[in-house]
């Protein structure tokens, strides 16, 4: 087992960028981690895409703060399922986030002004082709691999289609080919806690000093509904009393935390109220919203991949309800129809969506398996 | 190369350049073999955690999903061949998937041990259920939900609407010609879409 080699970097781009939207941003930055070594002829770089409210810090503890270790540590490092020893893998911050790449909190060259409400709608087509010109930059032509669950799964998928001769493989995790109506609902609830929030200011509460905490919390706590299974929860919390020691399980007939779930909740979004950006969960989530490759294509998932080139793993869970089985299996059939290549599993896991993240010997082998594969194909 | 003397029978009634979808596919055994024989285009099926990852071990497609719940994912005459070998005793649904089969396969290979071979009839005869090479379980651990007799799937494969092309019945790895249905202990069958 030898060193995870992390290094971290803010790589400026000065050309503009033409989004999906219409508009244009003037230069941007992007922040990048990355772990191992790239090889002689570039070809052993994998992306790894992040999802919500993670970020370029992937695997590792942080280089400024030891007790913050990368959100897909358990995946991605030396001996595991992707392993640096042997493969160059970067996690890179998405445009609009807000852990250090160019976001609604940074300063406009046109106001000299935080962006704030005038950062422009970014889509996850936009993210693929940021992605593209940093790979131009650190001169990989083609991917090893291109890996990401949920949203990341998303940019995966794109990537797929959009760059068909820049990725040999495609590892989309607990994702789906567009947001059901059920997912934008959920979606817009959380959106809609930010925007009611007195301290919101139309998006410019930067230059009022203060950050619209109670609507980022409550958009965390939809959330992350969203992300545990019923059993999960059941298990986790039940009907359990919050209760310190001793005290009597009697109800309180109040309004306050009665139940743990209800702590857990609050913990969770008081948490995330602290180290993210309202105007950057506006904009992720509306990136979700409007991913839906088949859209241009009469709705044809089929005629969306037809030119894809890159070897798939779609992988499911089977308690995942906010992106179930059956939206991976819309990901494989049309895979299956062009007759691409394409594997699938299906993890007979507890944890719901979450799942993706967590320590699962089955994912993990399968993963480890494919990696390891496809090392023993390019040597 | 002789483990499953099967596997020569089955990948000689398929044309090289096949798409070929090999439901049931086990640890993929069977695909690697053929990969060997001539160029071809494969997935494999398979509902197990542990065999879908020998099948990515091997670099092999393949789809989790489980057989009895039919084959929506793949679209009608989507390929050459399919292959059910020695998955339709474990089935439950029967004919909706040998339906399945032949309207996914332009052509299909249906493979499947025989009860109707004479050591099991002996065994049955003297009172016990067979456990031979080809029903290598006891009764009560048998993956084995259908037991079949050569005869026996003849008659349900004209009475489903397939046309049987080929057949080879085999034991201990060679063709038996004579009284297949009682000298045989392993049924292939090379069917399609009456």
């Amino acid at each position: 087992m030898s060193e995870l080699h992390l290094s971290r970097n803010t790589i400026h781009f000065a050309e503009p960028l033409p989004l999906q939207s219409g508009s244009m941003l003037s230069g941007y930055d992007l922040v990048i981690e990355t772990y191992g070594k790239l090889n002689a002829d570039k070809s052993n770089a994998v992306l790894i895409c992040h999802a919500l409210n993670a970020s370029h810090h992937v695997a590792g503890p942080s280089p400024e703060d030891p007790e913050d270790i990368g959100w897909w540590d358990n995946m991605i490092g030396p001996g595991k399922p992707v392993d640096t020893n042997h493969f160059f893998v970067i996690g890179v911050n998405n445009l609009g986030s807000c852990f250090g790449s160019t976001g609604p909190m940074s300063i406009s060259p046109a106001s000299g002004k935080p962006y704030g409400a005038d950062f422009p709608v970014i889509t996850v087509e936009d993210w693929v082709n940021t992605q593209a010109r940093l790979a131009d930059k650190l001169g990989i032509r083609k991917f090893a691999a291109v890996m990401g669950g949920s949203l990341g799964g998303m940019q995966a998928m794109a990537w797929a289609i959009q760059f068909p001769k820049r990725l040999e493989h495609c590892i989309v995790v607990a994702t789906t080919p567009r947001l059901s109506a059920q997912n934008i609902a959920f979606n817009e609830v959380a959106r809609n806690a930010i925007l009611s929030d007195p301290d919101f200011h139309g998006g410019n509460y930067y230059e009022h000093g203060v950050v619209p905490k109670r609507g980022l919390r409550l958009a965390r706590m939809v959330g992350h509904i969203t992300y545990l299974s019923d059993d999960d929860m059941a298990e986790k919390f039940g009907r359990e009393l919050q209760r310190p020691n001793g005290e009597s399980n009697d109800y309180r007939f109040s309004f306050d935390v009665e139940f743990e779930v209800e702590s857990y909740l609050r913990h969770q979004g008081d948490k995330f109220s602290t180290y993210f950006d309202a105007n950057t969960y506006l904009l992720i989530t509306r990136a979700l919203d409007y991913f839906d490759p088949a859209r241009r294509y009469e709705g044809s998932l089929d005629r969306a991949l037809a030119e894809v080139q890159a070897k798939f793993l779609v992988v499911s869970f089977s308690t995942d309800w906010r992106f179930p089985p059956d939206r991976s299996r819309e990901i494989v059939q049309s895979l299956l129809s062009n007759k691409s290549e394409v594997s699938y599993a299906e993890i007979d896991a507890p944890h719901g969506h979450d799942a993706f993240l967590l320590d699962d010997e089955r994912y993990h082998n399968l993963v480890r398996a494919y990696f390891k594969h496809m090392r023993e194909a390019q040597s | 190369m002789n483990q499953r003397a099967d596997f020569a029978a089955i990948s000689n009634w398929i044309a090289p350049n096949s798409q070929v979808l090999d439901l049931g596919c086990g640890d993929g055994s069977f695909l690697e073999f053929l990969q060997k024989e001539k160029p071809v285009h494969t997935y494999g099926v398979e509902i197990d955690d542990a065999r879908v990852l020998s099948c990515v071990q091997k670099g092999l497609n393949v789809i989790q999903q489980n057989l009895e719940g039919g084959l929506a994912l793949f679209e009608d005459n989507s390929f050459d061949t399919v292959v059910l070998s020695q998955t339709l005793q474990t089935i439950h649904q029967t004919e909706k998937i040998l339906r399945e089969v032949v309207r996914v396969g332009k052509e299909s290979v249906v493979s499947f041990p025989n009860f109707g071979h004479w050591s099991h009839r002996l065994a049955v005869g003297l009172g016990r259920m067979p456990v031979s090479k080809s029903l290598p379980y006891q009764w009560y651990n048998t993956p084995n939900v259908r037991v079949l007799t050569v005869d026996d799937f003849e008659k349900l494969a004209s009475s489903i609407g397939l046309k049987v092309l080929d057949q080879c019945i085999l034991h201990e790895g060679r063709q038996v010609t004579l009284l297949p249905n009682f000298f045989g202990s392993l049924a292939l069958f090379r069917v399609r879409r009456a």
